[in-house]
């Protein structure tokens, strides 16, 4: 399902239900991200993004982002960026028609270090 | 337009609003330039607690398919206890009207402030949808008052 | 049969857009009574007034309606315009035909057949109305003003110096307020305490000033130019009359444990105390949760040394009564509380400051007597973070939805202060925004990164971390160089968000004055009238109305002042006349009435009444009082016999309005 830019843009902002708009430019969202220095594009990055329209650029690299939702639970304005990015993924798996990983690949992909989290986020990213 | 679909029903509502409170936050609405439908007219009382039950049997009786009473919300009437009167005086009538049959719907309360012109719109948008769904007002009509 | 005017306003095109006025002034050419119709495009001009006050003449009228806009917007406007043409003010309705309906309905149709309606309405009720006199009622000439902060002291000095009495109401047992606390403020970096302590002197000595500190308000009754306002004051446990404020009782006393609330907390104080060494009073009070003696009876040290025996364990609070004819709510803001924000560590490591603890750090007279040390080791600090808009701007929950206005500029201040004082230590700002609004606030800013090297970076911190070495780790993001800082940090300052004092809001339950969801005073209008309440009578002063600087709260203190000033100034009020009245006749005495009046203005007395068959009968009737009743109404609706009846809103009259709309 690809299409324009502003098809995808109104498509995500359609699933992930968030209103861009009311970013106010803080970075506290990338200040306190843990993964920041692995990701290309930065959670305060993704706002602007999705509204300038640039999700081809986003759909091809959005999975350092960890799920972890620490910039949707300190985002003074509510913008909650982790949802466009969870909405991107949705459209990289609809162009694909498949899933990134499958349930019964995660047993033989564990390592003994992998904190909890980790696994529980990355179920929610990669399966859709 | 689906003539036959769209009701040609247009209740009248009176709304009796409070001067410090209510009136003004109506007033805002205006500033706001927000809608609600014609049907609405309102009465300006000093206070809510100036609203007499026999106003209200007086607005059915000559043909009022809804009333609604607004006041300060309690807690910041102007004249520190009018609302809670109101609040009382209203219970106790809205009752009485429903076990006469008129339908509860027909009546309501709403606390609004100055500052709530966005309230007082939805709420008079949500009031005339909830009495054009019941219909006409036929109970306590006094015949001799419809032309 | 009345002889009524109707004069229709187009309002430019405010009304005549969507209303056919001119189908309008033509339908209520019709409406019984009526004997005078036209519509002009703006009736509130000179020339449309002087159509108003011609017809009024020429027609013989005696009655008018206007339909135009609200009538909170012109009514008073119009009512001048019938006295002036000889017609009593009251014989004159308002029929809202802009604000409750051109600028509400889009349909032309609708709307003209509502604003006929509305018209109708009015003619209904004119054709009822009586001429009303207003009465008058006096003017109590003396002020009261509640808190005693800058904004505070500086209305009542302005009130006081215009010739008027005025009481300053006070919780803490000094006056001061914020800006007692504060080391120097901007822009101009002068001493907080150096400006203010004159003032405060000059309030304590000025002859007509009465300073009621450790004091609150207890009862407020009454309305504007006649409140009657109870006020307690707590006990101090010391004579304030006696006392020298030589503070030998706060050295020997034992009980040296108590947190210091001037301090913020950051060091201790004794259970006697004086709040600061400018206080004013510089009377001792004794905290009844921390001294021995008043908890178990046993110690008494500060009365054995206090010369001037000024200690009294057996006081008791008092109360006091007094006849205020305007009040000023000034009743200040406190930081808010941070345990929203656990991302800075604030709850986990002493080194994770306030704005306002900051100050006192800085301060001379600060816990660490004026050297910046950091609170956990006494060390000194080399890299000192500051945070912006801890819990403002946020509408997330945690904090408050509006920007606090002052930190901006405060933070500058810290950050050039420090840098001044400390060249070796680092300083960070992390900002959204730079927000400096006043006069020369900007170049000061400018001058703390230019000239200072304070180091302002666009981003924001998002987590502050105590590490094993004693520092905190700071990761914060630099939105313009697209970077995640980590910086190792002595200490952290944070700009939390401030919030009116939580004694508002049960202040202003009793003085039936308006709030907004933040618990600031709502003003009458924003723009128009910033410092009076919507309530008759109640005005504001400084924060409690909203953030803002001391620049600024000095005016609007001297602006309440004003209106103050201008209410006490006259001897008499003309009351609204728009009262109840009790037709004695149909009255049977029961009382119900005077038991639902908010203001008490209604009492009962025994009256002769010739009987029909030549005796005398004495019954009893209600009588209500002009001055008093405020015109709400309860009464007619609680009168079991219809003896009630409301002057300009009578039964009759609105039932004519509910006739009208219904036809």
């Amino acid at each position: 399902m690809s299409g324009t830019n502003s098809d995808l843009t109104e498509q995500v902002l359609r699933t992930s239900g968030v209103n861009v708009r009311k970013c106010m430019r803080c970075g506290k969202c990338s200040g306190t991200c843990p993964s920041y220095g692995e990701m290309e594009y930065h959670p305060h990055q993704f706002v602007y993004m999705v509204e300038k329209g640039e999700i081809d650029a986003l759909m091809k690299s959005s999975y350092r982002c960890l799920s972890c939702m620490a910039c949707v639970e300190r985002c003074p304005r509510g913008v909650e960026p982790l949802k466009l990015i969870e909405a991107v993924r949705l459209m990289v798996v609809r162009q694909q028609g498949q899933n990134h990983l499958k349930a019964d690949q995660i047993p033989g992909l564990l390592d003994e270090e992998l904190p909890q989290q980790a696994i529980v986020s990355a179920f929610r990213k990669y399966s859709k | 337009m689906q003539m036959n679909e769209v009701s040609e029903f247009k209740p009248k509502i009176v709304a009796f609003c409070c001067n410090w409170c209510s009136y003004a936050g109506a007033d805002l609405a205006g500033n706001n330039r927000l809608n609600y439908p014609a049907d609405v007219k309102i009465i300006r009382v000093p206070c809510s607690c100036r609203v007499n039950p026999m106003f209200i049997l007086r607005a059915f009786q000559r043909g009022a398919d809804g009333v609604i009473i607004c006041g300060c919300h309690p807690g910041d009437c102007h004249y520190t206890s009018g609302n809670y009167y109101a609040r009382r005086r209203m219970t106790v009538l809205f009752s009485m009207l429903d076990y006469l049959g008129i339908d509860r719907g027909r009546t309501r309360v709403e606390w609004v402030s100055a500052a709530e012109g966005a309230k007082f719109a939805a709420t008079m948008n949500d009031f005339v949808e909830t009495v054009t769904n019941l219909g006409e007002n036929k109970r306590l009509g006094d015949l001799r008052c419809r032309k | 049969m009345q002889k009524i005017g109707v004069f229709v306003c187009h309002c430019g095109t405010n009304i005549a857009g969507t209303v056919d006025v001119r189908a309008v002034a033509e339908a209520l050419k019709n409406e019984p009574g009526v004997a005078f119709s036209t519509d002009y495009q703006y009736m509130c001009s000179e020339a449309g007034q002087n159509i108003i006050k011609n017809a009024i003449r020429d027609n013989h009228l005696t009655g008018a309606v206007i339909c135009s806009c609200s009538p909170r917007m012109h009514e008073a406007t119009f009512r001048k315009t019938a006295v002036s043409a000889g017609l009593n003010p009251y014989m004159l309705e308002i029929a809202n035909i802009r604000e409750q309906c051109s600028w509400i309905h889009k349909d032309t149709a609708a709307a003209t057949e509502k604003a006929i309606i509305l018209g109708k309405a009015a003619v209904a009720k004119v054709n009822l109305n009586s001429p009303l006199t207003a009465g008058e009622s006096p003017v109590s000439k003396r002020a009261l003003v509640i808190g005693g902060g800058i904004a505070g002291i500086q209305t009542a000095l302005d009130i006081a110096e215009a010739g008027f009495k005025v009481d300053i109401v006070e919780k803490s047992p000094t006056i001061g307020g914020k800006m007692a606390q504060l080391d120097k403020t901007f822009p101009t970096l002068d001493c907080a305490a150096c400006i203010l302590t004159p003032k405060m002197v000059e309030a304590a000595q000025h002859e007509n000033i009465t300073i009621y500190s450790y004091s609150e308000v207890a009862e407020v009754k009454g309305f504007v130019g006649n409140f009657s306002v109870k006020i307690k004051r707590k006990a101090r446990y010391v004579k304030e009359d006696v006392c020298t404020g030589c503070g030998a009782c706060t050295e020997k006393c034992p009980q040296k444990k108590v947190p210091n609330e001037f301090n913020l907390g950051m060091n201790k104080r004794s259970a006697i105390y004086i709040p600061f060494a400018q206080a004013v009073p510089k009377v001792a009070a004794i905290d009844p949760d921390y001294c021995t003696m008043l908890k178990t009876g046993k110690c008494g040290i500060c009365s054995k040394v206090c010369t001037a025996k000024a200690i009294d364990y057996t006081q008791q609070d008092e109360y006091i009564e007094e006849k205020y004819g305007a009040i000023v709510a000034a009743t200040g803001y406190n930081p808010i509380s941070l345990e929203k924000f656990d991302e800075f560590a604030y709850s986990q490591s002493p080194d994770v400051v306030t704005s306002l603890e900051y100050e006192r750090l800085m301060n001379a007279a600060g816990p660490t007597n004026g050297t910046l040390l950091r609170p956990s080791d006494g060390t000194h600090p080399h890299t000192i973070v500051f945070v912006q808009c801890v819990g403002s701007r946020d509408i997330s929950g945690c904090g408050k939805p509006y920007c606090s206005k002052i930190c901006c500029m405060y933070t500058a201040k810290h950050a050039m202060l420090t840098r001044e004082k400390y060249p070796d230590t680092e300083v960070y700002v992390f900002y959204i925004d730079v927000r400096t609004p006043g006069k020369n606030f900007d170049e000061f800013y400018r001058r703390a990164v230019e000239d200072y090297d304070v180091h302002y970076i666009k981003g924001m911190v998002g987590k502050v971390a105590p590490s094993a070495d004693g520092k905190l780790m700071v990761q914060a993001s630099d939105l313009i160089a697209d970077e995640q800082l980590h910086i190792a940090a002595d200490m952290v300052v944070l700009a939390a968000a401030i919030e009116p004092d939580k004694s508002a809001r049960p202040l202003a339950t009793m003085l039936t004055a308006s709030m907004d969801t933040n618990d600031f005073f709502t003003e009458a209008h924003p723009k128009l009238r910033p410092v009076e309440s919507p309530t008759a009578g109640i005005f504001l002063s400084g924060t409690c109305q909203g953030p803002k600087d001391i620049p600024e709260t000095v005016s609007q203190a001297g602006a309440a002042a004003v209106k103050v000033i201008g209410l006490l100034a006259k001897d008499k009020l003309t009351c609204n006349p728009c009262v109840a009245h009790s037709d004695e006749l149909l009255c049977n005495g029961c009382s119900s009435c005077e038991k639902v009046c908010p203001y008490g203005a209604i009492s009962y007395s025994d009256k002769e009444f010739k009987m029909p068959d030549r005796t005398i009968a004495i019954r009893r009737t209600a009588s209500v009082n002009a001055a008093v009743c405020q015109g709400c109404g309860a009464c007619t609706v609680a009168c079991p016999s219809g003896a009630m009846d409301l002057n300009g809103f009578s039964n009759r009259q609105i039932m004519a309005e509910v006739d009208a709309i219904c036809r």
